[in-house]
């Protein structure tokens, strides 16, 4: 039953997504220009940048575009038509099919954004399997985290600062669980020595996950 | 006499703590010497800390469950009164640790993610000031504060132990238990726990009656 639901919004969010070309266009601009600022301010034909900056910065870059693309996800909608939905279907199923868009609109930011970012920073990764194992964990974490803080943010006035300082302090133990991995994918080291970290962000997504879900129709109701 | 015995009670236990914390005999260690007697001060604001948040995420919950106003003030003295003990904790801590570790900041596991913890609900308390509407900041509120709870615990209790820390009990450091065999520690340190904790609900308290005792001269001057 709710699946359908999730379904159906699921559906309508990327229709919505494809005509508009609204979100996936602004964001992946503001990626690449993002991406070619570091690239000319570390003056990268010279210098080649350690291992460690190249991870932190990538997932930094992440971090930020993260925010930005998933900050529209309430706002974009008028107040009218939430109100529609409102009377259709359960808020269970709009928050998880936000969840989902946020999730495939973040795998592919993930993907374009280690694609350019590997032309021109380089790519040091040894271990590519791994590496994306992390990307999805990773997306899931932040779009589930994320899509919570913004219906949060968007039911006060002020949200462009507030979606930032409300979610970096979430996102934190996650992202640090994130570089570790991903710097032991570069390494290539075995995959028993990301197994706790991989657990320890799968346990992180599945507690923010499930608060989610239950809170969310107590603030949907507003 | 029969509403106040706790607070008594607590003045009484948080003498014997100041008294007894800083006279009575301590183990000689290498390091700590004297500084050891920090622990009655330091950990405590730690345990109250989380103590108090626990209690404010509990009315956030009894609050989305009941929507009743005062729920939500019990929520946010306690959430203030958490945040100042946070504070206070980070602060005792960074003086122990000038005298121990020889920094003030020595980025220790257990001091980024209490920083990142007072982070959390300093935003908080941000997003609450976002609001005028105030049913909306209410419900909204309580919404993050369980929210930031929920992600504390993680932070807290799971990431620390994952990594190397010079805090006692942590990637190979000795526990606590280690150096107090002679429980003359253990004698002040159980109580002051307890007597802190009350002090913070003490305060919480007077803040939730300044906040009912302002809403009815409010009340009051709107009607006539």
């Amino acid at each position: 039953m709710i699946w359908k639901e999730v379904f159906v919004l699921l559906r309508k969010e990327l229709l919505l997504e494809w005509r508009q070309k609204y979100a996936i266009n602004g964001i992946l601009l503001y990626l690449v220009s993002t991406i070619f600022v570091c690239y000319l301010s570390f003056n990268l034909r010279q210098n080649r940048l350690n291992p460690v900056t190249w991870n932190v910065l990538f997932w930094i870059i992440m971090l930020f575009t993260a925010v930005n693309a998933v900050a529209k996800s309430f706002i974009q909608e008028k107040k009218g038509r939430q109100l529609y939905y409102y009377t259709l279907v359960s808020p269970q199923g709009i928050i998880l099919s936000k969840i989902i868009y946020n999730l495939l609109l973040m795998l592919v930011l993930a993907s374009m954004g280690l694609f350019f970012y590997s032309i021109v920073m380089g790519n040091p990764v040894a271990d590519m399997p791994l590496f994306m194992l992390n990307v999805l964990l990773a997306s899931i974490g932040f779009s589930t985290t994320l899509t919570m803080v913004s219906s949060i943010a968007s039911k006060a006035d002020n949200n462009g600062s507030l979606m930032a300082i409300l979610s970096f302090p979430i996102l934190l133990p996650m992202l640090l669980m994130v570089i570790k991995i991903s710097k032991h994918a570069m390494d290539g080291l075995d995959f028993s020595a990301s197994k706790d970290e991989i657990l320890t962000l799968m346990a992180i997504n599945l507690l923010v996950g499930a608060v989610s879900y239950l809170l969310f129709p107590y603030l949907w109701r507003t | 006499m029969r509403k106040y015995w706790w607070k008594v009670v607590a003045i009484l236990m948080l003498l014997y703590v100041i008294v007894g914390g800083l006279m009575f005999r301590v183990p000689r260690l290498n390091i700590l010497n004297e500084t050891i007697r920090a622990l009655h001060f330091h950990v405590p604001m730690w345990f109250g800390m989380i103590i108090l948040l626990f209690i404010s995420a509990f009315y956030s919950v009894r609050y989305l469950s009941k929507s009743e106003q005062h729920l939500d003030d019990k929520a946010i003295a306690f959430a203030n009164i958490g945040v100042v003990f946070g504070f206070l904790g980070l602060f005792t801590g960074m003086f122990w640790a000038k005298f121990t570790w020889n920094e003030w900041w020595s980025g220790d596991p257990k001091q980024n993610t209490s920083a990142i913890a007072l982070l959390i609900y300093l935003a908080y308390l941000v997003l609450r000031h976002s609001f005028t509407d105030e049913q909306q900041r209410a419900r909204v509120g309580a919404i993050y504060n369980i929210f930031a709870f929920a992600a504390l615990i993680p932070l807290l209790f799971v990431l620390p132990r994952m990594t190397h820390s010079l805090h006692p009990g942590n990637g190979g450091n000795p526990g606590f238990n280690a150096y107090d065999l002679d429980s003359n520690l253990r004698k002040v340190f159980y109580p002051a726990v307890i007597a802190w904790t009350l002090m913070g609900v003490w305060m919480a308290t007077l803040r939730i009656r300044l906040k009912r005792v302002e809403q009815e001269v409010i009340e009051k001057y709107a009607v006539s």
